[in-house]
């Protein structure tokens, strides 16, 4: 948004009564009011995030992707859609489309690791990598399953 | 499509997000899980106000709202007071015919922090619910003042180190219990009173739905696990907020009509509540020995709540 933007909003209310006029009790005007979306919005709950139309207000607009030091990476090949890390992520950083996990909304993600914790694959489909790793490599070196310690005893 | 179905976590994955990220809620804060929950298993037009808090200073900041619904601040502890006044207004606008869409459902929801329900905004909420008014107010009970830097509020435990109430050589920390909110609004009229935790979502989004679906004020105690002023790692939210559960620190149980008391949630296997105490920073001066009796207390208490709450289950009073 722009600086002229917040600029005339913040002034909205004096420009309302006008700056010299004096006005009654039952006359003030209301405080800040800001629009998360550019058209009437009654139907947002039947509506996908990508079909609607945000406004600059919204803070789905916004990032808060420098917040992070470490960040998640998803591997498609052992997730079971188990939908776990969907409904605990606390940024709705998780996209999940038709029961499925599409993958990790690397602006509003602050990389707490909650999804990590709570994905109950062996090997976990989600791990923390430091946010300067490169994705390809991340999954290319993904570790294996670990082996029960039956398993191990037996061989 | 919006989903309402809680059955499962696929059905309810088909949601329609309606609570943005970039929020500047800590990084794994419990209070954007309960409230993406809530906004989640609903498809109904909501009007949000909220006390001063946590929530409310993080997912509000000019010029972002975090909110797709209609939301209101006013003063500290007066959501429970701006939310009944927004369901009188619509209540007198539907009888006399005024309103734009009168066949729309819409629910009034008010949340609060631990500090602006239990302590400042008691009285608002008191008077709210005496009303009978028809709205849900959700506690965000992260058991300290934490916006403002870990002071206590009487819904801080026994035992725990605030800055006001810090632990040393001699002091244990506080030394009052948590009040018993769930009984104060039941007594006071809340037609459903209910306390849920995160780690049991499906439970929570039951519970959230019961509520909105009630008419008449609800109150629900909504265990929100604070990494920052609990003193656990980000990642752990979920882990401590099952510690919480399973060691009957936090019960899960609702009560319907202020008499009628179910528990909603027994775990398989009850874990000693020194393992919920000793799994945060704030509890962990406890573990010395001249603190041994706190913890021995602790256990004492616990176990003697669970009783009270399945005779209560039981005798149906």
């Amino acid at each position: 948004m722009s600086l002229e933007n917040i600029l005339s909003n913040a002034q909205r209310g004096q420009r309302e009564l006008g700056a010299e006029k004096k006005v009654g009790w039952d006359e003030v005007t209301q405080g800040v009011v800001i629009n998360a979306f550019e058209y009437d919005a009654t139907n947002v709950s039947r509506e996908l995030s990508e079909d609607r139309k945000y406004s600059d207000f919204s803070s789905y607009t916004a990032t808060v992707a420098s917040w992070r030091i470490i960040k998640p990476i998803y591997n498609r090949d052992i997730c079971i859609d188990c939908q776990n890390c969907w409904v605990w992520c606390p940024d709705t950083s998780i996209i999940s489309r038709d029961k499925q996990m599409l993958g990790i909304d690397y602006d509003h993600c602050k990389g707490c690791g909650v999804c990590v914790e709570v994905c109950p694959t062996n090997p976990k489909s989600l791990l923390m990598f430091a946010e300067t790793a490169d994705g390809e490599e991340c999954l290319a070196g993904w570790p294996v399953k670990e082996k029960k310690a039956k398993e191990t005893e037996t061989e | 499509m919006a989903i309402t179905s809680v059955k499962n976590l696929k059905e309810f994955s088909t949601a329609n997000e309606r609570f943005e990220g970039a929020h500047l809620l800590c990084p794994g804060c419990a209070h954007s899980m309960i409230v993406r929950e809530l906004m989640n298993c609903s498809d109904d037009n909501l009007v949000i106000a909220a006390n001063t808090g946590c929530l409310e200073v993080s997912t509000a900041v000019y010029p972002y709202t975090a909110w797709d619904t209609s939301w209101i601040h006013i003063g500290f502890e007066n959501a429970a007071t701006a939310a009944s006044g927004a369901e009188a207004m619509y209540k007198a606008r539907k009888r006399k015919g005024t309103l734009k869409n009168p066949d729309a459902p819409v629910k009034f929801v008010a949340f609060g922090g631990d500090g602006s329900t239990y302590d400042i905004g008691f009285q608002w909420l008191n008077g709210a619910v005496e009303r009978g008014h028809d709205f849900t107010y959700i506690c965000l009970d992260n058991e300290v003042y934490a916006n403002t830097g870990g002071q206590r509020s009487s819904s801080t435990p026994i035992g725990s180190s605030s800055t006001t109430a810090p632990a040393g050589r001699v002091s244990y920390g506080e030394k009052q219990n948590k009040k018993d909110m769930m009984s104060i609004m039941a007594a006071s009229g809340a037609k459903y009173v209910a306390q849920v935790s995160p780690n049991k979502w499906k439970n929570m989004a039951q519970v959230f739905q019961k509520s909105l679906a009630t008419e008449g004020p609800c109150y629900i105690n909504a265990i929100s696990a604070c990494c920052t002023e609990w003193k656990f790692d980000p990642k752990d939210t979920i882990h401590i907020s099952d510690l919480a559960t399973d060691s009957l620190v936090f019960p899960l149980y609702e009560i319907v009509d202020g008499h009628e008391l179910n528990i909603n949630y027994r775990p398989k296997n009850i874990i000693p509540v020194r393992d919920y105490l000793g799994s945060q920073g704030r509890f962990k001066h406890l573990f010395k020995p001249q603190f041994e009796h706190v913890l021995n207390e602790w256990q004492t208490r616990v176990d003697a709540q669970w009783d009270y709450l399945q005779r209560r289950e039981a005798a149906r009073v």
